[in-house]
């Protein structure tokens, strides 16, 4: 059953233009251009309960956009939005029951309380039972390993440690619906890898449907099976990963060590795989060899590169 | 409203919580709300030799420390919130939130209160001990009158503030017309001079402008200056008012919400 319907949607910006200058903002008091910016252009997919996705794109390709007009912060300019059934744009109060958005760049925390604090506001704002609130807490505290971090003020807390906090104070109603933007934004390797260890154990313990977009493509790998990639608001790709993968990098990728600790790779197509193998194994002697699909940065950067786009993955 | 009603003794404490980790930025603000304190040295010095109006020495240091007090009680300031929270695109947080946005900002206003009359109550037995309460009105029915007039200027400030901060989903910012707001305040409130010392067109204007409704009234009851009768009908006419601009501010968000498009991504 789709949890999220998304059909024909459209979102326009009004952007005021003016050029840089004293002048030009002189002429803009009495003559102010508009232009019409098409954020998202028609764009239709549906996700199924339970799903994890990820949603790609170029910056400005309309991701972030699209979050919030599925978490109703923004009204769509065409096109129908249904999230848990739900109109979002209503911004009921059941329907932000069941949703959640957590923006990498933005927080929610009360800055100069402790983020204990902020779980007890949102106990309050989201009427949660006091023993569900404390199973609740426990558990997430437990899977991100909080410890007393929730007793200092957020703004004597690290990035990543304030980020563990944001995604409690986001988790704590348990939201069916997550909307992830960059999550992972600025935090280091490994405290990246714990939240995306206890963002899969959420989606199995609670059956949660995930919507994730992220610059880190070891996100979408180790999170998402089904990907779907948009492009200055189209929907470029609604699909398997590993499909795309081989869809834009149909060839395999062969990485040599050698014992003096050099590497070497090599590119070959699937159908010259095994000739390849033998042919560098019976070459120069070598520690490992190992046989991977091409990183995901690298789909992507060939995905837009025909356009003549940045790729989101940087 | 049921749930908003519910949460809001958490909000409360949460504001009040926020409010002492402010407390020195707090107490800096509100040291810039002395004005009546200069109006004082200078009004009473003025009347030393001769009543102005019907106003003493006596009668303008009870009403400038009472104009200080509810100053400090009824004044709301969460425009500048609302400004920079549509600007930054943080507001985009309160709009998850199963509770209505302007409960949250009303909860953070009345939250400071409690702060606000820890500044207070000083001057306030200061005004006791310097006038022998000789202008403080002992009669109970308008003391319930004060505290009812208090409530509905927070009413009225907040709405008014409300609404000024919500008009920066139409313009880029608009602090411009709150500062316009604030110069009709300083006039026509009775925050600089009390209103029965301007001619009587000024004071039939200020009558029917709501500036004189955010400050001048409780101010007024407090100092004896109205009868039971007069302090209840400006009382009904003040709370007509503050529903009339909640009304306002309730529809005017509404309709302003939809213009939200989270600044700063």
């Amino acid at each position: 059953m789709n949890l999220i319907s998304v059909e024909h949607l459209t979102k326009e910006y009004r952007v005021h233009e003016r050029p840089p200058g004293l002048m030009a903002s002189l002429h803009s008091v009495f003559h102010r251009k508009y232009k019409i910016a098409r954020a998202v252009d028609d764009l239709s997919f549906s996700i199924r309960s339970g799903e994890r996705v990820g949603f790609l794109g170029p910056n400005g390709a309309g991701k972030t956009t699209t979050l919030k007009v599925l978490s109703g912060l923004l009204h769509p300019t065409a096109g129908t939005v249904r999230v848990s059934g739900f109109d979002p744009r209503r911004r009921e109060h059941d329907f932000l029951q069941r949703i959640t958005l957590v923006m990498g760049q933005k927080q929610q925390l009360l800055w100069d309380l402790p983020p204990a604090d902020t779980f007890t506001m949102n106990r309050a704002i989201y009427d949660i039972p006091k023993q569900e609130f404390d199973e609740t807490l426990s558990e997430l505290s437990s899977l991100l390993e909080l410890g007393k971090l929730v007793e200092r003020p957020t703004r004597q807390l690290s990035l990543g440690e304030r980020m563990k906090c944001e995604l409690v104070a986001a988790l704590l109603h348990r939201p069916k619906v997550l909307f992830l933007d960059e999550p992972t934004i600025g935090l280091d390797v490994s405290m990246q890898a714990e939240l995306r260890t206890f963002l899969k154990k959420y989606n199995e313990r609670f059956e949660a449907t995930i919507l994730l977009t992220s610059h880190y493509m070891d996100d979408v790998t180790a999170l998402c099976p089904r990907v779907i990639v948009i492009d200055r608001g189209h929907l470029t790709y609604d699909g398997d990963l590993t499909q795309l993968v081989h869809k834009v990098r149909p060839h395999k990728r062969i990485v040599l060590r050698m014992h003096d600790g050099k590497q070497e790779t090599h590119d070959v197509a699937p159908s010259d795989l095994k000739a390849t193998i033998t042919r560098l194994l019976s070459g120069d002697p070598i520690s490992d060899l190992t046989v991977e699909d091409p990183p995901l940065e690298e789909v992507m950067r060939d995905l837009f590169a025909e356009r003549g786009d940045r790729v989101t993955n940087s | 409203m049921s749930r908003t009603l519910k949460a809001f003794p958490t909000l409360l404490r949460i504001g009040l919580a926020e409010a002492i980790a402010y407390r020195a930025e707090f107490f800096i603000w509100m040291l810039t709300m002395t004005m009546p304190l200069i109006m004082l040295a200078l009004m009473s010095t003025l009347a030393e030799e001769a009543p102005i109006g019907n106003f003493d020495s006596p009668r303008f240091v009870s009403y400038y420390l009472a104009t200080l007090i509810v100053r400090q009680l009824a004044s709301s300031w969460m425009v500048w919130e609302m400004m920079r929270e549509i600007r930054e695109g943080t507001l985009s947080m309160r709009l998850l939130r199963p509770i209505h946005p302007l409960s949250g900002y009303a909860a953070e206003s009345l939250a400071s209160i409690p702060m606000r009359a820890l500044f207070s109550t000083p001057i306030a037995l200061i005004a006791l001990y310097a006038t022998s309460g000789r202008d403080v009105t002992r009669d109970p029915a308008l003391i319930f009158a004060f505290v009812l007039s208090v409530a509905g200027a927070w009413l009225l400030n907040f709405c008014i503030s409300s609404i000024i901060g919500t008009l920066a989903l139409y313009l880029d910012s608009s602090i411009a017309i709150w500062e316009l707001w604030l110069g009709g305040f300083m006039i026509f409130s009775g925050y600089l001079l009390p209103l029965s010392l301007f001619p009587p067109w000024f004071q039939t204007l200020a009558h029917v402008l709501p500036f004189s409704y955010l400050q001048a009234l409780p101010v007024e009851i407090i100092t004896g200056l109205h009868g039971r009768s007069g302090a209840f009908w400006e009382l009904g006419h003040q709370w007509l008012y503050a529903l009339s601009a909640l009304g306002a501010m309730l529809l005017f968000w509404q309709r302003a919400i939809k213009r939200f498009s989270a600044f700063g991504g």
